[in-house]
């Protein structure tokens, strides 16, 4: 029963748990102190936050998730580039000035500074629950990503659905998230992102080369989509176009502001770490670009199947000598345990600080008690929803995850450089583009197919299929800019600004 | 006031992804890959270049 290739996997996964209990002891620090275990007292350097950070955002579901789009409908999964290359600078100009003023004033979450801000206790609860109710099912894909590897594995691995396996790793991993925070996976991230680029990079010299080269590869996967019942393309069709650039465009403005991004960008120590980071991570976008394309390797290859989950995981294991697929199946649960413990800490702080509003005055000295149980109870539920809902569900969740996210971006992102919008409106505007923006995907899933990310509108009397979540931002900002109008025009005075110019400068 | 002209750079990736009709075709290729793929994935790399370029800049004085 045992393998080479079972060996190692068990081997490496086993380090990375030991790690994720060790690291309590990294830096010597008192774990029961917030900023302590939540931040891993925000004193990660270049090199740390790197990892950490591109661990964080490069996630398993990613993994599995991109290269099964490109198997599935071609050119339109490689949306995943664009957005992962214009992030960065998104992320150089609204993180820069979001760390310094987190510093200044001790935040660790995207709520305490809105709070701070606009004096708005409404506005607070508003991006705290959506940070939480779009993090909630992006932690379940990532439950999803471990079981594809699980079930691949087959063996005692696959016992129970895979389900035996995955809840002693969760339960491991909620149990390391407990006692060690934020240091746990930022321990674990430097065995799972060497691991990650080892695998990618084999997989890419190995792989092709055994099919015939690239331009062979492009050419049979080009055939073998056109000739499907639905057929795609290598190429965008002219009316996905304005689809694909809005996804990526709409997901760039999202990726930063969720909470565990939040959360491993305040755990660096400096501005000028965040902003080196910022020029660095894009090594990681470049990764993802050619693992994308594992996925026409996987057509050429001649996989099969309608659970394209497993197109990776089949075509790492068919191609690969038994101690690589080993290290490359281990390296995508380790890359699912790192981002969902730093998840759970982002849901956690925000459910602790801006929903329980535990810490006021003194959030830096607070107590790591409250968020420590909840970030625990948070991993269980993922877990519970992986095991007792169809997975269908988690990524129709995570699909509607995004398009929320991003309905904070004007109290959040605008908020860091203007007050110019009441915070009363933009509570209005975050509502009705929740609502509206809800509905419209629910319209999309009337068929039974799952919800899509795009819709087609008739407006000005063409039709535009674009990204519903900028649909619902568009909507957003007509709402907050009309109601601000009336707002000020009524000389209804908003809450106090906490902050001041200066905190934003350095 | 210099400082903040120079992150007029960071638009630039935006643009160069802006409109996919402006590289969403096979021809021509590059060590087999189409251009639609070869030419987002260089724009990578050059985000990160720009991104880095404006650090220089900032930090010079």
């Amino acid at each position: 029963m045992s393998s080479v290739r079972d060996d190692i996997f068990v081997g490496l996964v086993v380090l990375v748990t030991l790690m994720g209990f060790v690291a309590a002891r990294w830096g010597g620090a008192n774990l029961q102190r917030l900023d302590e275990w939540a931040l891993g007292g925000r004193r990660f350097g270049t090199v740390v936050s790197w990892f950490l950070i591109g661990g964080d955002l490069y996630t398993a579901y990613t993994f599995i998730a991109v290269p099964a789009l490109i198997y599935g409908a071609g050119a339109l999964g490689f949306y995943a580039v664009p957005y992962a290359a214009i992030a960065y600078p998104f992320g150089f100009l609204v993180l820069s000035r979001f760390w310094s003023v987190a510093r200044a004033r001790g935040y660790i979450t995207a709520a305490d500074f809105v709070r701070d801000r606009f004096g708005d206790r409404m506005l607070e609860i508003a991006v705290a629950i959506t940070g939480v109710l779009a993090s909630m099912p992006y932690i379940a894909l990532q439950v999803i990503g471990m079981k594809a590897v699980l079930m691949r594995l087959g063996g005692y691995f696959a016992l129970g659905n895979g389900e035996l396996a995955l809840t002693i790793a969760f339960v491991l991993l909620a149990a390391y998230t407990y006692t060690s925070g934020l240091r746990a996976p930022a321990m674990i991230a430097f065995v799972k992102d060497t691991l990650i680029y080892i695998t990618v990079i084999a997989a890419i010299v190995i792989i092709p080369a055994k099919l015939g080269g690239w331009g062979h590869v492009f050419d049979v996967s080009a055939a073998a989509l056109a000739g499907r019942a639905k057929p795609a393309s290598i190429l965008l069709s002219p009316q996905l176009e304005i689809a694909y650039a809005t996804m990526a465009f709409g997901s760039c403005l999202a990726l930063f502001i969720y909470p565990h991004s939040i959360t491993s960008i305040l755990a660096a120590k400096s501005r000028q770490v965040v902003q080196r980071n910022m020029a660095l991570l894009p090594i990681y976008s470049l990764m993802l670009g050619f693992l994308a394309l594992l996925g026409y390797c996987a057509i050429a290859a001649g996989i099969k199947t309608t659970d394209t989950s497993s197109v990776i995981p089949t075509l790492l294991t068919s191609y690969f000598p038994g101690w690589l697929a080993g290290a490359a199946l281990a390296a995508i649960v380790i890359g699912a345990l790192v981002p969902a413990a730093i998840m759970a800490i982002g849901s956690a702080n925000l459910f602790a600080s801006n929903i329980f509003g535990e810490y006021r005055p003194d959030r830096t000295h607070g107590s790591a008690h409250l968020p420590r149980l909840l970030a625990l109870a948070l991993l269980l539920f993922a877990l519970a929803f992986v095991v007792f809902v169809p997975t269908t569900y988690a990524i129709n969740f995570q699909l509607l995850g995004v398009i929320w996210m991003i309905q904070i971006v004007p109290a959040f992102v605008l908020g860091l450089y203007t007050r110019a919008f009441h915070p009363k409106a933009l509570l209005l505007g975050w509502l009705v583009a929740m609502i509206v923006a809800t509905a419209m995907a629910a319209s999309t899933a009337a068929g039974g197919t799952g919800v899509s990310a795009n819709i087609t509108l008739h407006l000005f009397g063409t039709s535009i299929t674009a990204f519903i979540a900028l649909y619902g931002l568009a909507i957003n900002f007509v709402v907050t800019i009309l109601a601000s109008l009336v707002l000020w025009a009524l000389r209804i005075a908003p809450g106090v600004d906490a902050t001041s110019a200066s905190d934003y400068a350095s | 006031m210099a400082r903040r002209a120079w992150n007029l750079l960071l638009l630039v990736p935006f643009v160069a992804y802006l409109d996919p009709a402006w590289y969403n075709h096979v021809e021509p290729r590059l060590f087999g890959f189409p251009f639609f793929y070869w030419y987002q994935l260089l724009w990578v790399v050059l985000t990160s270049l720009l991104i880095a370029t404006v650090i220089a800049l900032g930090r010079r004085k």
